[in-house]
């Protein structure tokens, strides 16, 4: 009752708790670090090594809310539930904020700001070269996602730009598979739903270029 | 280029006799605890690590901080108890059964035969040896094993002239080890191999214990090797066949990912795997990454091993 009419009850509840979702598993690795500092044994700690089980577990959670957000338009299609589209970019943002996170973990923690080694790792290792690229395919399409920005730019142009978050997908999943030491099941999970996600987006998109052409070449007979 | 420290083990470097007092006193304590914790009538496949008595300071020790039993414990790789380096402290002690455990040794030589394991550890004269521990994901830990020299047990049957290397072989059970019952990825059981002058060396080690106790599930009970100047995954874990042969093994790791993964993998702070840096490694409980050494920093004993070869080309 309270509040301006033209909101449905559920709009704001949802957003509120979409954020409160997401801030989860940052509290569940602050609640796990005290945990060991403490010396209690609330999900385990953080381990023998918490460097590597929070750089780990920020990377998993980035993935995974990349994912999310690149479900949003396969599902809004799918489902044919337009609202859902309004949740994007909130999804897309809190996606590339877990990666920064991760990123800055990385730079700060784990390597201790040691800039000549940061540099030389992303130019040698692979897998943060490519995990380095996802990042910076994302950083425009942050910087981008204000509605003054999309005005600025103008519809098709910013919807061009933001095509590369498919690519920031790509590298997210090669970021993982490179990763590890051998192929284990996760990053294979992750890959094979970002390619089914990506692939949703050429069907559809061969699919209106094949309704499009006949008319064409109707219009040009005629 | 990056060794810093004399790798050769000065009698200074030998951790004092009341230290170890100490920490025997400490771990028989938790043994009593862990005793009295078991609830009975529940069977467990493992039975809790036990005291091992009379055990002999080696000269094989660096003077490092050793890290702690949990560390040592909770941290492993142990794929056959799955992929991430907390499962097989979970998984491994219940289902893995280490005692009655018998090893076979066979191949070129003349005088194949078994070891049944827990005589072995009742019969033989066994050392406390520190030993850093370096696995080729780039972290590392100090580590107080108990075993007998390699040597010492090869000898007794007697290689021939045609055993050039000798080949080690993983139980093959997948309702002990779970993660045997996919082939999909990985060609169990795990294989192992040195040359035979590395299996000779007298750092090579096998390992029936830690921390003065018997091996825990998850580290590889009740046998496995320990070879200090390669990546941890040389190591391999409860062993149920070494064999002696004439040709270069296939190795669990090298048939996965040869161009990653050598049959040597000596630790090499100058070879870095394909997709990551070796140059240098993060010590388990330290904060920043440490310099990896040469060899692991067994240079001086294990060098000539490999004189003339070119370790960019045998990594």
């Amino acid at each position: 009752m309270a509040g301006p009419r033209s909101l449905p009850w559920w709009k704001p509840t949802i957003k509120t708790g979409l954020h409160a979702l997401y801030t989860l598993p940052i509290l569940a690795l602050l609640a796990r670090g005290y945990a060991d500092y403490s010396g209690t044994d609330f999900l385990g700690g953080l381990g023998v090594n918490p460097i590597e089980t929070v750089i780990r577990n920020l990377g998993d959670w980035s993935i995974r809310f990349l994912i999310v957000a690149l479900a949003v338009t396969p599902v809004r299609r799918i489902s044919g539930l337009p609202q859902i589209a309004r949740y994007r970019r909130m999804l897309g943002l809190w996606a590339f904020a877990y990666v920064t996170i991760h990123l800055l973990f990385f730079i700060g923690v784990d390597q201790y700001f040691d800039w000549h080694e940061i540099w030389k790792e992303i130019l040698k290792n692979k897998f943060i070269t490519v995990g380095m690229l996802g990042f910076v395919f994302l950083l425009p399409l942050a910087l981008t996602s204000t509605s003054g920005m999309i005005r600025r730019l103008g519809a098709a142009r910013w919807r061009r730009l933001h095509r590369l978050v498919y690519f920031a997908g790509i590298a997210g999943a090669i970021h993982y598979i490179w990763m590890v030491k051998a192929i284990t099941i996760e990053p294979v999970i992750y890959t094979a739903i970002i390619a089914i996600l990506l692939a949703m987006r050429v069907f559809w998109w061969a699919q209106t270029r094949q309704a499009i052409a006949p008319q064409r070449v109707a219009s040009k007979a005629g | 280029m990056l060794i810093r420290r004399a790798p050769d083990i000065r009698p200074s470097e030998i951790t004092p006799e009341s230290i170890y007092l100490g920490r025997r006193a400490f771990m028989a304590g938790t043994g009593a605890l862990l005793a009295g914790s078991a609830i009975p009538g529940i069977a467990f496949a493992d039975v809790e690590p036990q005291a091992l008595p009379k055990v002999i300071k080696s000269k094989y020790t660096v003077d490092e901080k050793v890290n702690s039993y949990k560390e040592i414990t909770t941290y492993n790789n142990f794929y056959e108890y799955g992929t991430d380096k907390g499962e097989p402290a979970v998984n491994a002690p219940g289902l893995l059964k280490p005692s009655p455990w018998t090893v076979t040794v066979d191949g070129e030589c003349n005088k194949p035969g078994t070891v049944d394991v827990d005589d072995f550890i009742k019969t033989s004269a066994l050392e406390e040896r520190v030993y850093r521990h370096r696995c080729v994901e780039a972290w590392s830990m100090v580590i107080p094993w108990v075993g007998v020299p390699l040597a010492d047990v090869i000898k007794r049957f007697e290689p021939n002239g045609n055993a050039k290397y000798v080949a080690f072989q993983t139980l093959d059970d997948p309702k002990q080890m779970p993660g045997e019952k996919s082939d999909l990825v990985y060609p169990w059981p795990y294989t192992e191999g040195l040359r035979m002058d590395e299996a000779m060396n007298a750092l090579t080690l096998l390992s029936v214990g830690l921390y003065g106790k018997t091996l825990a599930a998850q580290n590889g009970a009740p046998i496995r090797l320990v070879v200090p100047w390669k990546y941890g995954f040389k190591d391999i874990k409860s062993i149920v066949r070494i064999s002696f042969v004439r040709n270069q093994p296939k190795t669990m790791w090298n048939q996965i990912a040869a161009d990653e993964y050598g049959f040597y993998a000596n630790v090499n702070p100058n070879h870095d795997h394909p997709r990551w840096s070796q140059a240098k490694e993060r010590r388990i409980g330290e904060f920043l990454r440490r310099p990896t050494l040469m060899f692991n920093g067994y240079t001086e004993q294990v060098a000539s091993l490999y004189s003339g070869m070119n370790l960019d080309t045998w990594y």
